[in-house]
């Protein structure tokens, strides 16, 4: 049967399983768009701006599991998706990204509305592609889903020529993948893992450092039996926050520049550390030569660069976390020494200390709501089921503290890129991904202004997120080091002007909801969450919160501000 | 640890773009490329990259590690560490003065390089070699008067007989 390329993009992305794209029509693209108009199926949700759409596409991608898909014009539509593309990219989501193109014998002329977004999103995407003949086009579909999804997962673009989406060609179902340069390590070397089971029987105070791959891979499980079978505490990366339950007594909280006290200080003396799907970001390891000064590392993550790349290893072990996780569980079972297990009280017992003398905590007050409080009762009245995203700055460092995720794919957020604006299209996508769940993205004043035209996409396209504004009219996360280290010149993160967000909440059409004491915040919340469809929440909070504890950049995780 | 100099032999797709993805990963990771030589091999969906780069240990295994990582680099193998031959070849246009000619065709000959060009005031040679030998030859040409030189960065091929396409 003769096809057009429109037809054979449709068709290919509906047998990867995919029902759902954000997207943003252009000229270049108005042939596959009419031919969406004919496939019911496949749900098209219309954003405001192309980078919303690839971060609801992200999210998506998070939240469900699974790809996400996202289709844009070319030239600006383009360009403007790369912001969301780099932050897939950090985060190494999964995600398939097609851009229109002008006609191939207009590449290279400066067209109208063309740009070399294969050349621009190179160093940003895993793998991309121009399809320059229709011929290619199946093949091409099929390898940027199996490259997006495999390996380290990543985000994949499509360049697609308006002239290939409008010729037309027999149509033929493209064999099986098979790239011979691309055959990622999904199996650990035993070996290797023998030496683990050792290390671990050794241990006298031992760590786990779970990671984002260790969400990508489903090894949630996995990492919380080791923790518990050979009573070992954990941490996780602001990527990993979910894989380990955050109400279990092993729980040491995030680690890193604003990570707890008892996190920070256990690697600092731990004298092992699983480290499972982590990259060993600097915003971690705060001044690397003391990063862990004591320990044995045992790295497992499936991209052979992220090993040795800032942190070297003792122990790598290059594969899948869900496989190396479950094999070395199996061998723990058999081998396990119970009286080095036992033994471990007694560094339990010192980061129980570290816990009650330094706990995550903040100065309450009668008269100003503070941040964290909000974020707290959040957590309460959600019972800490909700999907959160969150915008960049100290609203992501809150509710990264204080909303405890006992659950995987139910924290979203920018963590590598740290893109402001993320947030609501983020919970948006995650709401297409997950309809029955509640979805609340965590923002700032100044972030939830960088994407706002999303609250129209929310409207129209009937998912209802919950918007939680914590408003202290500063670009906060700026200030606070202003404050810090700038002697307190506020240069340009003063947010006074800004809209009534009540009002926009309104202008949109959706539910705005002001709370302005502290002893307004539960009801407010309660009040938001009740409500149906789209709801903004605005809390006036107070305007010099800080973010505590804090490790400045460049010093070692030991050397903490506490509140 | 020390910067040493490493030769990679990169066998990747050939493919438009592909170049500019390795030389992309190189600056944008701030690598060194130091010379560069790329063609087709036996096999039309295959080119061989040559390259000299330098760093430290932790630094070159990077570098192979990342290359690995591009979906169109098939292998790399660092030559450094093996047994292999290594040539440049360069073409060197120098001036003969009547007074200079059986001088500069002495030296060709003891370098066992050929004048493949010749034109009224000057030479053209060609020299293939390691890079001291290309060195030397220059060094003995200068007071001659260079007018330009064009070199191909280092090719290399292990001594080891290999199973893999060539």
């Amino acid at each position: 049967m003769k096809l057009t390329g429109a037809q054979i993009l449709i068709k290919m992305i509906k047998s990867q399983g995919v029902d759902t794209i954000f997207g943003y029509p252009g000229g270049a693209v108005i042939d596959i768009y009419d031919e969406l108009a004919s496939n019911p199926d496949l749900r098209h949700i219309l954003v405001r701006h192309e980078q919303g759409a690839i971060h609801a596409a992200d999210a998506y991608s998070r939240a469900k599991g699974d790809i996400g898909v996202a289709l844009v014009t070319s030239g600006p539509g383009a360009t403007n998706a790369v912001t969301g593309i780099a932050s897939a990219y950090m985060d190494s989501i999964p995600i398939v990204v097609f851009t229109g193109q002008v006609n191939s014998s207009l590449i290279g002329n400066d067209a109208f509305q063309e740009v070399d977004i294969v050349g621009i999103t190179r160093p940003c995407t895993k793998h991309n592609y121009l399809v320059k003949k229709i011929e290619n086009l199946a093949r091409i579909i099929k390898e940027a889903f199996f490259i997006a999804r495999s390996g380290r997962p990543g985000p994949v673009l499509v360049d697609l020529p308006k002239d290939v989406m409008t010729a037309t060609i027999e149509f033929e179902e493209p064999p099986e993948v098979h790239i011979k340069s691309y055959r990622p390590t999904y199996s650990p070397n035993k070996k290797q893992l023998a030496k683990v089971v050792q290390l671990i029987n050794k241990a006298k105070r031992p760590i786990i450092f779970s990671g984002g791959g260790v969400v990508l891979s489903k090894a949630s499980e996995e990492i919380t039996d080791l923790a518990k079978m050979a009573n070992i505490p954990v941490t996780a990366s602001l990527m990993g926050l979910g894989t380990f339950p955050a109400s279990h007594p092993l729980w040491l909280g995030m680690p890193g520049m604003h990570g707890t006290f008892r996190a920070n200080m256990s690697i600092g003396e731990c004298d092992l550390m699983i480290a499972a799907g982590v990259r060993f970001d600097d915003r971690v390891t705060g001044r690397l030569e003391k990063f862990a000064p004591k320990a044995k590392i045992v790295q497992i993550d499936i991209d052979p660069t992220s090993i040795h790349k800032n942190v070297s290893v003792d122990c790598p072990i290059v594969g899948d976390c869900k496989k190396s996780l479950a094999l070395l569980n199996q061998m723990m079972k058999r081998q396990i020494d119970q009286a080095s297990v036992d033994a471990r009280s007694e560094w339990i017992e010192t980061i129980e200390n570290w816990k009650s003398t330094m706990p995550l905590g903040y100065n309450q007050n009668e008269e100003i709501i503070k941040p964290q409080f909000v974020i707290e009762t959040l957590h309460e009245l959600t019972q800490g089921k909700a999907i959160i995203t969150t915008e960049v700055g100290q609203n992501q460092m809150w509710t990264a503290q204080y909303y405890g995720f006992d659950r995987p794919n139910h924290f979203i957020t920018s963590g590598g890129l740290g893109v402001m604006g993320f947030g609501l299209p983020a919970a948006i996508g995650a709401k297409a991904a997950c309809p029955d769940k509640t979805v609340i993205d965590i923002a700032g004043d100044g972030s939830i202004q960088m994407n706002i035209q999303e609250m129209t996409t929310s409207l129209e396209a009937r998912l209802p997120v919950k918007v939680v504004i914590l408003n202290n009219r500063y670009l906060g996360m700026v200030r606070q080091w202003q404050d810090l280290f700038y002697d307190k010149r506020y240069a340009s993160t003063n947010m006074e002007c800004a809209p009534d967000f009540v009002k926009l909440a309104e202008a949109y059409g959706a539910t705005g909801l002001r709370a302005s004491k502290p002893s307004e915040v539960r009801e407010t919340l309660k009040q938001g969450l009740a409500t149906e469809g789209t709801v903004v929440m605005d809390f006036i909070v107070e305007r010099e919160e800080m973010v505590y504890p804090m490790v400045p950049a460049g010093k070692s995780l030991s050397e903490m501000l506490l509140v | 640890m020390t910067i040493k100099k490493h030769i990679l032999s990169i066998l990747v797709d050939n493919e438009p773009g592909v170049l500019s993805r390795i030389a992309g990963l190189f600056s944008g990771r701030g690598y060194n490329i130091d010379t560069l030589s790329v063609a087709q091999t036996m096999e039309s969906t295959a080119s061989r990259v040559t390259m000299e780069t330098s760093g430290d240990e932790h630094i070159v295994e990077q570098i192979i590690k990342q290359l690995h990582k591009l979906i169109n680099v098939i292998t790399v193998v660092d030559l450094t560490e093996k047994r292999h031959v290594k040539r440049e070849l360069a073409l060197i246009k120098v001036h003969a003065k009547s007074e200079h000619r059986a001088e500069i065709l002495r030296i060709v000959d003891i370098f066992r390089c050929r004048v493949v060009d010749v034109a009224q005031d000057y030479y053209t040679i060609e020299i293939s070699g390691n890079e001291e030998k290309l060195m030397a030859i220059m060094d003995l040409l200068t007071p001659m008067g260079i007018i330009e030189t064009a070199r191909t960065g280092s090719i290399a091929l292990s001594r080891e007989k290999t199973t893999k396409r060539t």
